[in-house]
């Protein structure tokens, strides 16, 4: 007995509307948890963030994957369950009374009714039930007339389709729930946790992952990634679950014959697009598609989809300069995207990781000009700027395509990498042209830049000649020499004063060649009294830009070249060789690499899922609608009439399932109008 | 037959139009086959069918609600005019003074930020000087604002085809496209419940939130540049996206003026302005209409989102933070709504919680796009 009462207890807290929502409120908190923390990200970016305290401890909670997680999946179960039991528990009664006409009200209980109305009337009873039953079938109520003794009831009713809207949204969320969990990961869950699975977590070649980790192409539900690059074909896609991964294998080969991407004017994409084939392997059949974003191509209830692209292994032929070495010689490096190869700098070795290429870069040149000039306008003069048509005013903006770039990572022996973007071809800043290298040391940091000048030639072979000179410590005094002589010419200088020059000149060749511009200041700002700094500091530069300007002729003798010109440009080529070199001491590698040839491989990213719940989500989303519309906008309305002859009396009540401004507004009405028919 | 003399028939709806309605409705129609005539090459099938449903949808909300017959009538006269002084030349919407001033989409909607301004003063000094014709104005104000709105949006969309037939699209593909939408809906909306409870007291609240996404607007233009049509990336070029978001801001709309009834219930509740503002009774109707109208569109658009993203993404649910967002404003107003139907919970709670649905709203709105990543990033500010 006891046992019963609290199985009925359990049932009926399960069943109730309290726990539902209840369980509605938790499940939207819990919701929340996973759009606040990136989900699914690769494990280690959680340990660096959460630290190695907690990252167990949010592990165990499944905060990394909160929708696949047991509990989150667990309140989802209750939720169907206590639905399904509301439903089990009103769903029959709410049938009863869409077909019940409640005509066994008795006089006591109608004048418990809120909404009710006597009248009186002398006109024969027959003609007032027969007024007042055709004005409410006119009115849409359905009725029943019940003769009870003298007296005569008519039980009326109109939207009973209001109760079927119950059942229906809530059957639909139900539908909704399975077709979900048929589609989510429990059966994979629980295969891991019997251990019939296994996540791989090493990076192979996935023909070597073994059994344990694959699924095979009857798997009724999955949903994962795979990348093509062109020219080549895939037959498995891989499901990423916690820190590992799954292999699935398909039955059907997808190869990949290209993959577009098409541009607006702007530099925006219009579309992605990849022309693939797909041959099945059970019949043999080949079929040619090209899929595109909305566009998917669905085979064996596989849907196919345009998810991501990438590179698929670029080929480069790339020019490694060394930067802070006196030697001028390039080296040549062969490398593809997604591959590393390891150069040596002096005595040091230093893997290249190649790791994005990009055939174009459209920018928009005008920014960082235009941004330094705010002008200051009038608001009705800003108000008239933004009349007139939404095309953007493309005259204001400079975009243009400065050809490809290349991102690498350089890795020292202690694993620590930097990640470069260089351009390929020379950008052309206020009126001179020059080489780009970007780096960062973190993903979420931007580029900063060095610009690498070209020579006249327009060549780096100039620049980098110079760089080498400059930081040739034996070339300093021959340099320090020639500066003396042309400094001041004329044989009535004292050989004691040349000497000076020629010392000051090196000294500041030997600074120079520490940290740049960096160690020069800190030379002046210990050694030099403070009131006396600025000047010196433009004496200190001047001499560097004279020796600079003898080491570029000493570098071009060196090339077997002829003098440079002494003109504007020369020297502006000259300073920006100065704030080059000085900028490489921060630029955090030993070398510059240029690309100097390349043979473009893409790769497409298809997203591949089998998803048998969905045609059921969408059974259960229909019914949801079509639910809510009825409980809504359906309004259940009964009205009985107890016609009383033998006083001359006529009793109205009206009742609904809802009190609204509506209801009170149709019974007042009805009673108005149902005054008409006893008139008579 | 004495009944027909004696007592109100219920007449068939149809029965109840007037030659105005059905000249309307065959306008709507006639234009709709101009228009598949016309570009009905440049469609495909589903977007021929949102065409044909538009027309059918306008046609049947003008029939049920009289003053949206005007609305279009204007909508569609002006529209026209503006693209006829275009002459297929983007460039004349500096040259020509009418579009530069009036009917090309930025002044347009200019314009129409000025007259939801207008609107707001107006229906505020109505209800606190208790001046109806105040209020009326107020009123004039809003539905000339949402017809300039409607107009720039339109205009808008036949500029960006001027820029380039590869670039054109309809406008509600960004922030700002989407925030004139959100206030033309939230005013019409506004408008209907208005006529039907014959109150215009409730104006001054509602323009509050309108006014709030004018200046997000204005902000949005003068500092950002937003306004700038811009092509559409792969993923929104897709014919859900003509249903998807106009439905969801539907939702939007109405969940807002039920958070701003719920404003003025709060204060009528506490003794301010209560003798100015409507019954509380009323005013908790409005609210419940608004959320029972919200809940339905939002569903309805959720659904759409979850079956766009199928074809998008290839899969109708990636828990997204914007979808979980979506998921989460869904349940709070299901709960409202089970709280006040089946418990009978009445009063300042729900006006409390409607306020709370806004801020969930406003979250999933925008504070999703701001705040957190996920595959819905185009619509970051
Ligand atoms: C989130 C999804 C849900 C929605 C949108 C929803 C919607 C509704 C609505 C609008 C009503 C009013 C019906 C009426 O009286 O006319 C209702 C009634 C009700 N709901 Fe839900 N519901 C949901 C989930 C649940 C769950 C999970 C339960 C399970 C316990 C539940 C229990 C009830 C009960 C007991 C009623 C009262 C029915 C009646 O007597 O009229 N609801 N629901």
């Amino acid at each position: 007995m006891a046992q019963h009462t609290r199985t009925r207890a359990v049932y009926d807290l399960l069943s109730s509307m309290r726990f539902a929502i209840s369980l509605l409120t938790v499940l939207a908190v819990a919701s929340v948890v996973g759009t606040v923390l990136k989900q699914a990200e690769p494990y280690t970016n959680y340990i660096s963030q959460f630290g190695p305290f907690w990252f167990p401890v949010f592990e165990t909670l499944g905060l990394y994957d909160v929708y696949h997680a047991a509990w989150f999946l667990a309140i989802l179960g209750f939720l169907v369950l206590s639905t399904s039991l509301c439903i089990y528990r009103n769903g029959p009664g709410m049938l009863r009374e869409m077909r019940n006409f409640r005509e066994q009200a008795t006089e006591r209980s109608l004048r418990h009714i809120q909404n009710r109305a006597e009248y009186e009337f002398a006109a024969p009873p027959e003609g007032v039930l027969r007024r007042a039953t055709a004005y409410l079938a006119n009115q849409g109520f359905r009725f029943r007339t019940v003769q009870r003794g003298e007296d005569t009831l008519v039980a009326a009713k109109a939207g009973s389709y209001h109760r079927t809207g119950y059942l229906l949204t809530h059957c639909g969320i139900v539908v909704i729930c399975v077709g979900g969990l048929l589609d989510g990961n429990v059966p994979l869950k629980l295969r891991q946790i019997t251990g019939q699975l296994v996540l791989e977590t090493r990076d192979v070649p996935q023909s070597q992952v073994p059994p344990q980790s694959r699924l095979s192409p009857s798997n009724p539900s999955f949903r994962g990634n795979v990348n093509i690059p062109e020219g080549t074909s895939a037959s498995v896609v891989f499901q990423n679950v916690a820190d590992g991964y799954l292999v699935q294998d398909l039955p059907f080969t997808i190869a990949l014959k290209k993959f577009h991407i098409d541009h607006y004017s702007t530099g925006q994409p219009r579309d992605f697009a990849s022309d693939i084939v797909v041959l099945d392997h059970e019949t043999g059949e080949r079929y040619e598609r090209t899929i595109r974003v909305n566009h998917p191509f669905i085979h064996r209830g596989i849907a196919i989809y345009q998810a991501s692209f990438a590179d698929g292994g670029t080929r480069m032929q790339l020019k490694g300069w060394p930067l802070l070495s006196p030697k001028v010689t390039p080296f040549d490096v062969a490398g593809a995207v997604n591959q590393a190869t390891r150069i040596t700098s002096g005595d040091t070795e230093i893997s290249v990781e190649l790791s994005d290429f990009r055939p174009f870069n459209i920018e928009d040149l005008s920014a960082n000009t235009e941004s330094s000039r705010i002008e200051v306008a009038s608001v009705s003069k800003k108000v008239l700027a933004q009349l007139g048509s939404g095309a953007a005013d493309l005259s204001k903006k400079d975009l243009r395509n400065v050809g490809p770039s290349f991102q690498y990572r350089l890795r020292d022996s202690q694993g620590q990498a930097k990640e470069f973007s260089n351009y390929m071809l020379p950008l052309q800043l206020e009126g001179s042209w020059y080489l780009m290298s970007g780096v960062r040391s973190t993903p979420n940091e931007g580029f900063r830049f060095l610009r690498l000048p070209l020579d006249p030639d327009g060549r780096l072979d100039g620049h980098m000649q110079l760089r080498a000179v400059m930081l040739d410590d034996k070339a300093w005094p021959e340099i320090g020499r020639r500066f003396a002589h042309n400094a001041v010419s004329g044989s009535t200088v004292p050989t004691e004063m040349r000497e000076r020059l020629a010392e000051s000149a090196e000294k500041v060749l030997q600074l120079f060649a520490v940290r740049g511009f960096e160690s020069v200041g800190q030379f002046i700002e210990k050694g030099i009294p403070q009131a006396e700094q600025e000047k010196a500091a433009d004496v200190y530069v001047k001499v560097l830009e004279g020796a600079a300007l003898e080491a570029l002729q000493l570098a071009r003798e060196r090339a077997k070249l002829p003098p440079a010109p002494f003109d504007p440009q020369t020297l502006r080529f000259v300073r920006d060789t100065l704030t080059s070199v000085s900028d490489s001491f921060a630029y955090g590698a030993p070398v510059y690499l240029q690309l100097v040839q390349y043979e473009e491989v893409k790769a497409s990213g298809l997203q591949l899922t089998r998803a048998p719940g969905q045609d059921i989500v969408y059974g259960g989303s229909l019914m949801l609608v079509l639910g809510i519309f009825a409980m809504l906008y359906i309004r259940e309305r009964r009205i009985w009439l107890l016609v009383k002859p033998a006083q001359g009396k006529m009793l109205l009540a009206m009742a609904t399932n809802r009190q609204t401004l509506e209801n009170e507004r149709e019974f007042e009405r009805h009673k108005a109008a149902l005054a008409e028919t006893v008139k008579g | 037959m004495e009944l027909a003399q004696t007592l109100p028939q219920q007449q068939s709806w149809l029965r109840r139009l007037s030659w105005f309605d059905w000249a309307y409705a065959v306008a709507l129609l006639a234009g709709a086959v101009v228009a598949l005539k016309l570009y009905g090459a440049y469609m495909d099938g589903y977007e021929q069918a949102i065409l044909v449903g538009t027309a059918l949808s306008v046609a049947g909300l003008g029939w049920h609600w009289k003053a949206v017959r005007v609305l279009m009538i204007v909508l569609v006269a002006v529209s026209l005019w503006s693209i006829s002084l275009y002459q297929g030349d983007l460039a004349r919407a500096e040259q020509v003074f009418f579009l530069k001033y009036m009917i090309s989409s930025q002044t347009a909607i200019m314009w129409m930020c000025f007259l939801y301004a207008m609107s707001g003063v107006a229906y505020w000094a109505g209800l606190l000087f208790r001046a109806d014709g105040l209020a009326r104005a107020g009123t004039g104000f809003a539905w000339s604002a949402t017809a300039m709105g409607f107009i720039g949006l339109l205009v808008r969309w036949y500029e960006s085809y001027l820029i380039g037939t590869d670039v054109g699209h309809i406008p509600i593909s960004n922030l700002y496209e989407v925030f004139v939408l959100f206030c033309v809906t939230t005013a019409l909306l506004y408008l209907y419940y208005e006529g039907r409870y014959a109150t215009r007291r409730l104006g001054a609240f509602v323009l509050l939130i309108i006014l709030a996404a004018v200046w997000f607007i204005l902000w949005y233009t003068f500092d950002r540049g937003a306004h700038e049509i811009q092509p559409l990336v792969p993923a929104l070029q897709s014919w859900w996206m003509k249903i998807h978001v106009p439905t969801n801001f539907v939702g939007y709309g109405a969940f807002s003026i039920a958070a701003m009834v719920g404003i003025a219930y709060l204060l009528a509740d506490k003794g301010l302005l209560k003798r100015v503002l409507p019954s509380a009774e009323l005013m908790d109707d409005v609210m419940y209409k608004c959320i029972a109208i919200g809940f339905v569109f939002f569903t309805i658009a959720t659904i759409l989102g979850a079956m766009w993203a199928a074809e998008a993404w290839g899969g109708y649910w990636s828990w997204d933070p914007k979808e979980t967002w979506a998921l989460i404003v869904w349940l709070n107003y299901a709960a409202w709504l089970h709280m006040r139907l089946i418990k009978g919970l009445r009063g300042p709670i729900l006006a409390w919680w409607a306020i709370v649905g806004l801020l969930l709203t406003t979250f999933a709105f925008i504070g999703v796009n701001m705040f957190l990543s996920g595959l819905h990033s185009y619509g970051s500010l």
